[in-house]
């Protein structure tokens, strides 16, 4: 184990922007790398992204590994494993870290199968034991426990989730290497994209504040009660599972084990009884406010702030309270 | 025999399903004190997105003709979850079992599945769920798929297309919808939207109990594979510590009262926290 050295992250990109989490894991690489006395890399597969390249720099790599080539301009889960796979095999990392984004979490198990290494699943938490052994924190369960986890091979890899580590402030006098690598081209990678498309109006979970109704709501045009209060706060709509299987709002909306994993600075659970799989997906928020009519709803049992009472008063309320204090809340 | 990349799929597709037996989450107790967790008093089903990988090739072979072989990996009790894939369209059912298969992280789940995948040979498409309601890591899928050799898709929420040419797939990642062509065969992971899973009828659960499971042990699949690589010899990572999420740090003010008032305390809160 001992010729494996340094740390290495995933700069996942998406039309040639980088993906937040990307510095993130730069944001906690540099840490561990530091922790460890060793170098942060990062690799980055895209076309004609020179300017990007720099801005891992400025956010805590040592050094690049850029591949620039047509080919690997959309995710092509082949087309990137097979240049990461080359890389990690040359350089040798100790610890190799992505995203757990879909695109992490579909391209990651097949690098770590490729270099027979473990994975460790959305972890939350990264740290460094005595011997410098990675401890991987992550949900499991439906998010009912966190287990640790470490691994014996080399490198030591992991998903991590997106808004859980901090990214390091932009620093644009940082020096670093870009090292310019030659793309393995592969022809044919069996799967072929025809169409791309914008899933959705919302992205709930770039969203900072997020109202979501659940079951205490009767009929599918009482979100507007919602919409007014996310409206007015800048948010967005977001929804527990069972009113998204109904047809009551789009699925990307929903909030929890089987939609979105959300951590917006404000999180409103509107009838809502906070089962473990709704918690799963928002249990992270900054701060939680529940308003439900049972006092023993679960929900309250992580809320920050709740309100006992039906969400058709609470909320018609809390829109005029805020409407009239507008300039003294929204301040 | 595996088709080789580029020659066109069966018209008649062979299925593989990937389907786990887990505990019902909501009778597995946690105690938050220990760190444990007992799943002894819960039930045994089968993985709910994995219902939805079975269905998902039932329509395939309604629309197509075809077999569907159901493969699980677990302890002999999982024949049940076999059972009821049966019940529910499946027409072959093969359950890996042995001790030395215990213990197994992703890495050894996913070449243990490739394994079996490998001696059964002929296939089109192999279906898995997206994740499971245990383990919850979403990475065996991917992981078959690379031992393999064969391309995926992951996170698929409808097959607009499938034909003697291929598959098409709708899948999310992030922001963005892809429509994606699976040119001849390989592998999809499917999330819940892909369809509802019909509930068995009493007729096909009565002759399922009938039906016969195989059962494959380490022996069964040594002609090929490399019995080190099974079970938690083959797991490169261990679970060594468990805890519960905290709430702590929570602040907990709960307002009681009538609307008016709580509404007013909780909005003199909100001016706080929206300041800071
Ligand atoms: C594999 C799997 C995956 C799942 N994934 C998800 C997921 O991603 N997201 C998810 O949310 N669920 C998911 N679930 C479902 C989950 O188990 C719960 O069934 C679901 O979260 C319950 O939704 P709810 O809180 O809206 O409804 P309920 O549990 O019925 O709660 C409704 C609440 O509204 C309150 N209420 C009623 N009337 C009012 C009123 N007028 N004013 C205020 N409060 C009122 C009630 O007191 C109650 O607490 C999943 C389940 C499984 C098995
Ligand atoms: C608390 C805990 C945390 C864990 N964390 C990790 C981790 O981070 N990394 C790691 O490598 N291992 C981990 N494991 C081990 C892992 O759960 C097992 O390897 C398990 O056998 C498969 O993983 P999964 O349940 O996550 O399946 P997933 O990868 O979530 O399953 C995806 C799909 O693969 C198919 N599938 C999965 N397992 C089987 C099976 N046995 N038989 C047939 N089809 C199957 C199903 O179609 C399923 O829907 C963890 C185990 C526990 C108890």
């Amino acid at each position: 184990m001992g010729e494996y050295k340094g740390v290495m992250t995933f700069a996942e990109q998406e039309d040639g922007k980088i993906h937040p989490v990307s510095y993130e894991l730069l944001g906690k690489g540099r840490d561990i790398a530091d922790k460890l006395g060793v170098k942060l890399s990062c690799v980055l597969l895209g076309f004609q992204m020179k300017n990007e390249v720099n801005e891992l720099i400025y956010h805590g790599a040592d050094k690049i590994f850029f591949y620039d080539h047509p080919s690997l301009k959309e995710f092509d889960t082949i087309r990137y494993k097979q240049n990461i796979v080359n890389l990690v095999k040359e350089e040798k990392p100790e610890i190799f870290l992505l995203g757990a984004t879909h695109l992490g979490r579909s391209l990651g198990p097949r690098i770590a199968v490729a270099v027979k290494t473990g994975l460790t699943a959305d972890c939350i938490d990264l740290k460094v034991d005595e011997e410098g052994n990675l401890i991987q924190i992550r949900p499991a369960f439906s998010g009912n426990i966190l287990a640790h986890i470490k691994t014996k091979t080399r490198p030591q890899m992991s998903t991590v989730r997106y808004k859980v580590m901090e990214k390091r402030e932009r620093d644009p006098t940082r020096k670093g290497e870009i090292i310019m690598k030659d793309a393995e081209v592969v022809e044919n990678s069996g799967t072929n994209i025809l169409k791309k498309e914008k899933a959705g109006e919302v992205n709930i979970t770039e969203a900072d504040i997020i109202v979501s109704g659940g079951r205490g709501l009767k009929k599918p045009d009482d979100f507007k009660i919602l919409h007014e209060l996310a409206d007015l706060l800048g948010g967005v709509v977001g929804s527990s599972r069972p009113l998204v299987d109904e047809g009551w709002i789009g699925r990307e909306h929903q909030v929890g084990f089987s939609g979105n994993t959300v951590k917006p600075k404000l999180y409103f659970a509107c009838g809502i009884s906070g089962s473990s799989q709704h918690l799963a997906g928002m249990r992270d928020s900054d701060i939680i406010v529940a308003i439900n009519t049972d006092p023993s709803a679960p929900i309250f049992k992580v809320a920050d702030y709740g309100i006992v009472g039906d969400l058709y008063e609470v909320v018609p309320k809390l829109v005029d309270v805020i409407g009239k204090n507008k300039n003294k809340v929204l301040s | 025999m595996i088709h080789n990349s580029g020659e066109a799929a069966n018209e008649r597709p062979n299925i593989i399903v990937l389907l786990k037996q887990v505990p019902d989450i909501e009778e597995v107790k946690f105690d938050t004190e220990k760190g444990t967790l007992d799943r002894s008093s819960a039930k045994a089903e089968p993985n709910p997105f994995d219902l939805n990988a079975l269905e998902a090739g039932v329509q395939i072979k309604e629309k197509l003709g075809g077999t569907i072989t159901v493969v699980s990996m677990g302890p002999p009790q999982a024949e049940s979850a076999l059972r009821d894939a049966l019940a529910r369209g499946a027409d072959r059912a093969i359950l890996l079992t042995d001790k030395k298969f215990g213990g197994a992280d992703t890495l050894a789940t996913s070449y243990t599945l490739a394994s079996a995948i490998k001696k059964l040979g002929n296939f089109d498409l192999i279906i898995c769920g997206e994740k499971t309601v245990d383990g919850d890591t979403g990475q065996v899928g991917p992981e078959v798929a690379e031992h393999l050799g064969i391309p995926h898709v992951a996170y698929v929420s409808e097959i607009k297309k499938c034909d003697k040419e291929g598959f098409v797939t709708v899948s999310q990642m992030g922001e963005y919808r892809y429509l994606t062509e699976l040119k001849s065969f390989g592998l999809i992971t499917v999330t819940k939207d892909i369809n509802e899973p019909r509930l068995p009828s009493l007729r096909d659960k009565l002759k399922a109990r009938k039906s016969e499971i195989e059962i494959w042990s380490v022996d069964d699949l040594t002609n090929g594979a490399d019995r080190n690589k099974f079970g938690i010899m083959g797991s490169p990572t261990s679970v060594y510590k468990i805890t519960i999420p905290s709430v702590e740090g929570r602040r907990g003010k709960i307002f009681r009262g009538t609307p008016d008032e709580a509404t007013k305390k909780f909005v003199e809160e909100l001016e706080k926290i929206l300041k800071v």
